[in-house]
């Protein structure tokens, strides 16, 4: 569980990039945080895994102060994969890239080697074990940065920008296995731009705005809320924008619910 | 197995272009032969020949051709290698040899445009991913090009930036006349300012033609490229047995569609 109790960060002790953050994320929740360039989004999370610290405030991972855990102790709990693959990968060939971390936290040779086999497998890199990660794709480079940190099984898992340069069959791909994850237990929390994805797959949003936290709460109400959105510089789903230019009272975010309304709103099919 | 199989195509002065398809379907690699960077920087075999703007990329070098096509990464930060910014947008004139004081004129007219005064003497890991990108685009099109490639330009922006990014790469096609060819994921953005979508599977092109056609086509649906919402919407409404007399694009098209139905009926 992460709990953040009036949070205050700045870079150069001037500014403040956080202002009185005050959030909680259960165990096993599956999270969206969204808002615009700027806003604090990263800082935020790198405050979650020690890269950061926070100026006034403090922050729990699973009720123990992150000013008492060094990041080598929070990397065992959280698993931070970073929008651009390249800050992250470094190794010669993609199995030592994903065997990195699991060499660092003292595994067995032998474990080692069974854990990247079964990763690379999930992952479908096996053909590409023995390559330069830096020959490859930039959507497959981001894949190899995601199974390099989920080689280490983390409880927590973050992911920034998971889909950018992805596309749709990636992306469901990709969130399929988030949700499997987070099925057997694994909390993830997704920081993104793309307010298409977070509709269709995100069930909880949290949106910043210049370092405030502005709401939190279930996306279909968040992203549906004209007023919220604005507050966050976020532009509206294309569905809520259609509700809106139709004079629905409410707006809705599923193709079939839509449906249903402009077939009411023209008074049944033709 | 090849990244590029058989790729015949015509761009005319003034598209604008929408190069879709699968991760890994051969786009960027496309592009990279329309810039000369293959066959003249990376490695690999390339049959056939691609001309830009009567240039041979087999017979002229990458600094000729990049007078005539610019083009912008995935990542701008793999791009950005001055000091400041300021240094950035004088580095491909520099490199071609341009004298001194032309340089500097060509910056002050860039960093007008761009609205970039307040960055120039910044480094480029210094600004935001948004403003990376712009000066990225500030730095290709000081040498003026016909052709401009972004390969995902919106890839770290917001959707607010993304939007306006997209609004001054019409801009850049409308008033100025530039070529764009665009790699973008997030369909909806630009399928409305388009005028013409190429989708590529597997190396091969499999579709060609205005986005009202491409995105109905049986093809785009074993691809799953991902259509935005309001043509999956269309999509099931017309379904349903209501009758649109054309594709709507955007929100704002669909709403003026359905309410024209629901008038006349």
């Amino acid at each position: 569980m992460i709990q953040c109790q009036n949070v205050w960060f700045s870079y150069d002790g001037i500014t403040s990039v956080l202002k009185d953050i005050t959030l909680k994320i259960k165990d096993g929740d599956f999270v969206g945080i969204m808002g615009e360039n700027g806003a604090g989004k990263t800082t935020l999370v790198k405050l979650f895994n020690g890269l950061l610290k926070p100026a006034k405030g403090e922050i729990f991972i699973n009720d123990q102060n992150v000013i008492s855990l060094s990041v080598a102790e929070l990397s065992r709990i959280i698993g931070f994969v970073f929008q651009n693959a390249d800050h992250q990968i470094f190794s010669r060939t993609v199995a030592e890239e994903i065997g990195f971390i699991l060499k660092n936290f003292k595994y067995e040779e032998s474990k080692i080697q069974a854990e990247v086999e079964r990763i690379l497998q999930q992952f479908d890199l096996v053909r590409y074990r023995e390559q330069s990660p830096f020959l490859l794709s930039g959507g497959e480079r981001k894949r190899v940065a995601l199974a390099s940190i989920l080689c280490a099984h983390p409880e927590i898992l973050i992911l920034d920008e998971p889909t950018i340069g992805q596309d749709a069959i990636e992306k469901k791909k990709l969130i399929e296995l988030l949700r499997s994850l987070n099925e057997n237990g694994v909390t993830v929390i997704i920081i993104t731009h793309d307010i298409e994805f977070t509709v269709e797959y995100l069930p909880r949003c949290i949106l910043m705005s210049n370092g405030i936290l502005v709401a939190d709460g279930p996306t279909k109400y968040i992203l549906a809320n004209e007023k919220i959105l604005k507050e966050a510089s976020l532009i509206e789903p294309q569905l809520v924008h259609l509700c809106h230019l139709l004079n629905f009272e409410s707006a809705v975010l599923s193709i079939e619910e839509m449906k249903t309304r402009i077939l009411e709103y023209l008074g049944g099919a033709s | 197995m090849p990244t590029l199989r058989d790729i015949n195509l015509e761009i005319g002065d003034g598209d604008f272009i929408l190069l879709s398809g699968p991760t890994g379907c051969g786009k960027t690699t496309l592009c990279r032969c329309i810039t000369g960077l293959i066959p003249n920087f990376h490695t690999g075999t390339m049959e056939g020949q691609v001309i830009v703007d009567g240039l041979n990329t087999l017979q002229h070098p990458v600094y000729e051709i990049a007078k005539k096509v610019g083009m912008v990464f995935q990542n701008p930060e793999n791009q950005l290698v001055a000091m400041n910014v300021e240094r950035e947008l004088g580095f491909a004139l520099e490199n071609l040899g341009v004298p001194a004081e032309k340089i500097r004129e060509k910056i002050e007219e860039i960093v007008d445009e761009f609205q970039l005064n307040h960055l120039r003497m910044k480094a480029p890991y210094e600004i935001s991913g948004g403003e990376q990108q712009r000066v990225a685009i500030a730095s290709i099109l000081i040498l003026d090009p016909g052709i401009i490639i972004l390969d995902e330009p919106t890839s770290n922006l917001d959707p607010a930036a993304a939007e306006k990014m997209m609004f001054f790469l019409k801009e850049l096609n409308s008033t100025y006349k530039k070529t764009i060819i665009l790699i973008e994921h997030r369909l909806e953005l630009v399928v409305p300012l388009i005028n013409r979508m190429i989708v590529l599977d597997q190396g091969e092109l499999v579709l060609d033609g205005p986005p009202e056609e491409v995105l109905l086509d049986e093809k785009i649906q074993q691809i799953n490229i991902g259509l935005p919402k309001i043509v999956q919407l269309y999509k099931v409404i017309k379904e349903a047995g209501v009758n649109f007399e054309k594709i709507p694009l955007t929100s704002a098209e669909f709403a003026e569609a359905l309410q024209q139905i629901k008038g006349g009926r």
